[in-house]
């Protein structure tokens, strides 16, 4: 009872409530007794303490009435959602991005890992397929390219004129012995040509006509150390070859002769073109307009491209596209009236290295230049 | 310039508790801080109460005889509240992500005067939660609502003022054991 009056007499002090009279007693009694005027301090710190707290309590409650007010009225946002879909978006990445990181490595590490074992797992016989697929893309994007040879080096045969620049080179081979040779019409970029044959001779030669549309084209050795060859030891098929035909080639993927041998592999080219057959053999750049024999010395066709990302398949032109140009030309320029195509072949029954030896000096080297 | 008067009005009006200054400040600013705070690994209700902290210091900021308005009242709050919230973050051991939308001032003194100032009201807060029924209840009505004896003694059923003025005493009694036990005035 006694400290509540204490108390009350305190804070009436404090409050400032006290009468004069009394207030003066209630001095001098803090200044006779420390325990008193302790005890005036400590509440006194005490009350300044609640007041502060009451203070900050009360403005805590009108900021919670404020926030309540101004989210319903929408001055402030009310959630999370923002303004914008952009912003709640930036938000989420921000938020978690570390953990999409985590995962989008953990899913990478496992898609290779998966993958690894898929390749290390699956047979063979997914490859052809995955071939087949592959083929059927390049089917979309067209990409053979041409196997011809690009000669940039500035010319410096004796044939050719004198500050002419090679432009392509290829195959050609006779096909009559007078001097007419077939090539493809993409060996021939430029706008003159020199032959070379497999003993390193060169010959000055004209172009005689050029089809972009069928790949071919004509060419005369016009040189006078040129010896006609009376029988030309091949002929040219007219007529289809078979599926599975053994078949070689002669050509000038280098300066020198080169042969190579394979099958027939389809009876259409590329992209079931009916007017060439594809090969299964090795062929290079320089090997355009080289000619395709089969056993029995017969020319089946031209090869003229291959394709890009395949090993090994090769594109050539069926011979009887030879009859067919030289007989539309017969009839429009007397030029080509004297060509006679060889359809007799004299290398029947030989063995392939004697085959080669006589065909060979028929095969030439094309360089066409500007 | 016209907009720092402005501005000195406001806090003025707002160390005054004038509930309209308050909400000025409040519309003006929330959506910049929770724009950050959410941003940073934050949510809305970190937002809100790190925004109403930096609020409180504003307030107690501006009650203050020797505050001078250095910055704009945004740029303040912005740095609060960034100040406020980079320390919680570091409490909880997860990082910022680094996002600024605003420029900052420095506010190290004062995010620690106010967390000083935080740290001694926590004790009345604490003494005051630990004092039991109906005395909680009693000396809040009369020193945080400031409501007369009388109000207090019909609210709480005494039968009279001084019989509520008695109870009252007996609590703030209890109450000062509490808070003196925890707090030093040496300090």
């Amino acid at each position: 009872m006694e400290d509540i009056l204490l108390l009350n007499t305190i804070e009436r002090y404090l409050d400032g409530r006290m009468p004069e009279d009394e207030k003066g007693f209630f001095e001098q009694l803090r200044l006779n007794n420390p325990a008193i005027d302790q005890m005036v301090v400590e509440h006194k710190l005490f009350l300044h303490q609640m007041d502060e707290y009451a203070d900050v309590e009360n403005f805590k409650d009108s900021l919670h009435t404020i926030h309540s007010k101004l989210s319903e009225t929408g001055e402030i946002r009310s959630t999370e959602e923002p303004a914008s879909f952009g912003g709640k978006v930036v938000q989420l990445w921000n938020r978690y991005k570390r953990t999409a990181a985590i995962a989008a490595s953990i899913a990478g590490i496992t898609a290779l890992f998966i993958s690894a074992l898929a390749i290390y797992f699956s047979p063979s016989a997914d490859k052809s397929q995955l071939e087949r697929l592959s083929r059927t893309i390049e089917e979309i994007k067209a990409n053979q390219i041409v196997t011809n040879n690009t000669l940039i080096k500035e010319a410096n045969e004796p044939k050719i004129p004198k500050g002419a620049t090679l432009k392509t080179g290829g195959t050609a081979f006779l096909i009559d012995g007078k001097g007419f040779l077939v090539t493809n019409a993409h060996v021939l970029n430029g706008s003159g040509a020199i032959v070379t044959d497999k003993d390193g001779h060169e010959y000055n030669s004209k172009i005689l006509s050029v089809d972009h549309a069928i790949d071919l084209a004509i060419l005369e050795i016009d040189d006078k150390d040129f010896t006609p060859i009376k029988n030309l030891p091949y002929s040219i098929r007219r007529t289809q070859p078979d599926l599975g035909e053994e078949l070689f080639t002669l050509g000038y993927p280098r300066d020198e002769i080169v042969y190579n041998m394979g099958y027939l592999g389809a009876k259409t080219g590329y992209k079931g073109d009916t007017s060439s057959c594809q090969l299964s053999l090795t062929a290079n750049p320089g090997n355009s307009g080289a000619p395709v024999f089969n056993n029995n010395g017969e020319i089946v066709g031209i090869i003229t491209t291959k394709q890009t990302q395949t090993e090994d398949v090769v594109f050539a032109l069926k011979s009887n596209n030879i009859f067919k140009l030289i007989d539309s030309l017969k009839a429009t320029d007397t030029l080509f009236k004297n060509i006679k195509l060889p359809l007799k072949s004299s290398l029947k029954n030989m063995d392939r290295v004697s085959q080669v030896k006589k065909a060979e000096n028929c095969v030439f080297l094309v360089k066409s230049y500007n | 310039m016209k907009g720092d008067t402005n501005e000195q009005v406001l806090l003025k009006a707002l160390a005054n508790n004038d509930s309209k200054a308050a909400e000025t400040i409040y519309k003006e600013n929330f959506n910049m801080v929770l724009a950050f705070i959410l941003n940073n690994n934050g949510s809305y209700d970190e937002a809100r109460d790190i925004f109403q902290e930096a609020m409180i210091t504003l307030y107690q900021k501006a009650k203050s005889e020797s505050f001078v308005l250095t910055s704009q009242i945004k740029t303040y709050v912005y740095s609060i509240c960034r100040r406020l919230w980079l320390k919680r973050l570091h409490q909880i051991g997860k990082m910022a992500n680094g996002v600024e939308n605003f420029e900052s001032i420095p506010v190290e003194d004062d995010v620690e005067i106010h967390e000083r100032r935080n740290a001694e009201l926590g004790i009345m807060d604490r003494a005051l939660n630990s004092l039991g029924e109906p005395c909680k209840s009693l000396l809040e009505a009369f020193y945080i609502n400031k409501k007369s004896m009388d109000e207090i003694a019909f609210s709480f059923g005494y039968t009279n003022a001084d019989n509520a003025k008695n109870q009252k005493y007996k609590c703030l009694i209890r109450l000062k054991k509490l808070f003196f036990s925890q707090y030093n005035i040496g300090e």
